[in-house]
């Protein structure tokens, strides 16, 4: 037990749920912001030789709050036809699943919303709860444009749940558990060529995992070259095609902070996750952990974030667009094989060593 | 019905049986997709009215005529040198190129010939004309194809050619810069020093983008073997153009035909590909703007020296008589049939425009793809809104 903790265990327990909540709107939010800003407007411009927003504020860093704000002011509007109930709660469904995933990402040896063992089991299973909002966003917008992206965005995001669970398999066998903090805690106490210390990422011997992890992150944030539920040149915007004002603007707030939620995940099962290298001295269970990593946590984590996050985008930016059936035979005759193959060679490994 | 041969007829009522089956055994049913007129994936406002079965379409009617401005009539009440400020507007990303057939029906009909540092001058516009149109393709293919940088590369680069025709003829898309018997203006000082280095600056843009696009592998997956017209067929339908080339059709109307053009002054190659799919298309006009460049290069080093205009009357009354001219546009075979009968203005103009013909095509090649590859095929075609509804 260490100071963090015993200032939380002081609050009464509504104080301990609405700082759980603020913490869960900042570790949303903020990521979202961040991504949106840095990359979407700014990276995105300086590869395609522009500059991007540059008057709100110092280097157009206040276009974020302006969009917000034109969004905000544009009026509700939804289908005559569709189903008005079913069609407003949509996005609320998609933003609801990263809440729920943000909930299992361990910021800091105390620094966590909730903490249990099938930790990274809940993570796979509540990113898929996005695929019914899209689903009934696609349908209830009676919208034949609409449906299709839908329709597009369940097979998908179906399809590359697979791969995904089973790259994640081959961390789970090398930690020996499916806590996302014990993945943290065997990286970092674990040893690089001979070297305590230095930790040792899951990159390193599950490159092929990371590699198969981050194109199924592709895939599930529906980001080129996998954005066909999106496809802006045949579907016009897809699922998202009648959302206006505040509802698209959660379901790009959702789209967002996905990718930053999943690239933290990513980088607590293969980089680390809030320990770097020469930050950790020696630790070997969690209580004996020094107090200060709880803030220098956070700002590892979101430090990596940003660089998986920019390997996404980078993709992103860069890559034509798959067809549906590519996209399928992909997943399933590629990334699926592969994966299991890893996952045998990690066993048998782990048997071995 | 009848352009087609007797297997197209047969595969086509094949599968029309094959679509009543499935509908029958799956007691499924179709979906109508109606593709614009407003929608992004079309540059204007074509409408694409799709019958689709799953995401296979089963037939498509491609509608036009939403951006009809009835060009070949109002010619009707223009005088000559009006004519051209209308002609301007039918493939708005190369503009220059579609008044040089329409001044040479009319010099064709008057018996003179523009003095031949004009010529050269006409032949380097109409390149330029055409790599600022193609480059805005090569780049608007990865727009299509769900690849967002491209486009800004080619905006980047067609900018230089843009100011080369700005610096020239004073209008960065409409010119207005052909005169029967002539040129508006020579070219200004140091125009041809600055060419040379925008033509360097165009190949290293062919070679980004073969980098970006035609190098990829997803992109050849998406246009290798897609939308597929054989040599008989393109020939059937009247395609033009690049889209004909890529069929392998050995057809250039700069080469085929003589002109008083530059063309035949300098050493050039006419590219063709046999494969006839979205590829080839896109590979055939990558190597075309090369040519291009290329062109303009060895016209810029032997433009001969002498005035741009010749000797023309100062009201220009064409004579009696009708005369056809058409010429290797940016997007095909555009050509004017101007019916004179002496007086200010043409008695009636038949404007023959490339993507007409070649959109044509669209309902025998769109049959069985899905959806997304409407888009690339339909890309990968190249027509222009303002080319197909004159």
């Amino acid at each position: 037990m260490n100071t963090v903790s015993l200032i939380i265990a002081e609050v009464p327990y509504w104080g301990q749920s609405l700082l759980r909540v603020l913490g869960g709107l900042v570790a949303v939010l903020l990521p979202a912001g961040t991504i949106v800003y840095l990359f979407l407007f700014k990276m995105m411009s300086f590869m395609q030789s522009r500059l991007g927003p540059m008057e709100a504020g110092p280097y157009g860093s206040m276009q974020l709050f302006a969009e917000v704000g034109k969004w905000l002011q544009k009026e509700d509007i939804y289908p005559a036809r569709a189903d008005k109930f079913i069609f407003k709660l949509a996005p609320l469904i998609v933003l609801a699943s990263t809440f729920l995933l943000v909930a299992v990402v361990p910021f800091g040896p105390d620094a966590w919303f909730t903490n249990f063992e099938a930790g990274i089991f809940y993570a796979l299973a509540v990113s898929s709860v996005s695929v019914l909002g899209i689903l009934i966003a696609g349908w209830s917008s009676a919208n034949k444009y609409s449906l299709l992206g839908g329709l597009r965005a369940a097979g998908q995001l179906i399809a590359y749940e697979l791969p995904m669970v089973l790259a994640v398999i081959g961390v789970v066998i090398q930690a020996g558990t499916m806590n996302l903090q014990g993945i943290v805690l065997a990286q970092n106490s674990g040893s690089m060529f001979g070297f305590d210390g230095l930790g040792n990422p899951y990159v390193l011997t599950q490159f092929v995992g990371f590699v198969i992890f981050m194109i199924s992150v592709q895939a599930e944030l529906t980001q080129a070259p996998f954005d066909m539920p999106i496809a802006e040149s045949e579907l016009v915007s897809g699922y998202m095609t009648e959302y206006s004002g505040f509802r698209f603007l959660i379901f790009f707030i959702g789209e967002f902070a996905t990718a930053g939620v999943f690239a933290m995940i990513a980088s607590v099962l293969f980089l680390g996750g809030w320990a770097v290298p020469f930050s950790w001295f020696g630790w070997t269970t969690m209580d004996s952990i020094d107090n200060w990593m709880n803030f220098a946590g956070p700002l590892i984590l979101f430090t990596k974030m940003m660089a998986v996050t920019f390997l996404v985008m980078w993709v992103r930016f860069s890559y034509p667009r798959l067809r549906e059936d590519q996209l399928q035979r992909f997943a399933w005759k590629v990334l699926i094989p592969i994966s299991l193959v890893n996952i045998m060679f990690t066993a048998i490994l782990k048997v071995a060593f | 019905m009848t352009l087609l041969g007797d297997r197209q007829q047969l595969s086509y009522i094949a599968s029309q049986a094959a679509d009543a089956r499935v509908n029958l055994e799956l007691e499924t049913e179709g979906m109508t997709l109606n593709i614009g007129p407003q929608h992004p994936a079309t540059h204007g406002t074509l409408r694409i009215i799709a019958r689709l079965d799953g995401e296979q379409v089963v037939w498509v009617d491609p509608s036009c005529g939403y951006m009809h401005r009835g060009y070949e009539k109002l010619t009707e009440v223009r005088t000559y040198p009006q004519v051209t400020a209308l002609v301007n507007r039918i493939d708005w990303l190369g503009s220059f190129a579609n008044e040089v057939p329409f001044i040479l029906a009319a010099e064709k009909l008057m018996g003179i010939e523009a003095p031949l540092r004009a010529q050269h001058i006409r032949t380097i516009l109409f390149e330029l004309s055409r790599i600022a149109n193609v480059s805005l393709f090569l780049g608007d293919l990865g727009v299509q194809l769900g690849a967002i940088t491209p486009v800004f590369m080619a905006f980047r680069d067609r900018e230089y050619v843009l100011n080369l025709i700005e610096s020239a003829t004073g209008g960065r898309f409409h010119p207005n810069f052909d005169r029967i018997g002539g040129l508006k203006d020579d070219l200004p000082a140091g125009w041809i020093d600055e060419t040379r280095t925008v033509m360097k600056k165009l190949r290293r843009f062919c070679d980004e983008i073969e980098d970006l696009l035609f190098g990829n592998e997803i992109f050849q997956s998406r246009t290798r073997g897609i939308g597929v017209i054989p040599r008989d067929i393109a020939l059937q339908y009247g395609m033009s153009g690049a889209n004909l080339r890529a069929s392998g059709v050995d057809w250039d109307l700069r080469r085929d035909q003589s002109l008083p053009m530059a063309w035949d002054k300098v050493d050039w190659k006419v590219w063709t590909h046999p494969d006839g799919d979205s590829f080839a298309r896109c590979w055939v006009r990558l190597q075309e703007v090369r040519e291009s460049t290329r062109i303009v290069e060895q016209l810029v080093d032997t433009i001969p020296a002498g005035p741009v205009m010749t000797k023309v009357p100062r009201i220009i009354k064409v004579p009696e008589g009708e005369a056809w001219v058409c010429t290797e546009n940016p997007l095909g075979e555009m050509g004017y049939y101007v019916v004179s009968q002496g007086d200010l203005g043409p008695f009636r103009v038949k404007i023959r425009s490339a993507s007409f013909n070649n959109i044509s095509i669209t309902p025998w090649l769109l049959k069985g793809v899905y959806v997304p590859d409407i888009v690339t095929i339909l890309a990968s075609l190249y027509f222009i809104l303002g080319d197909i509804d004159r």
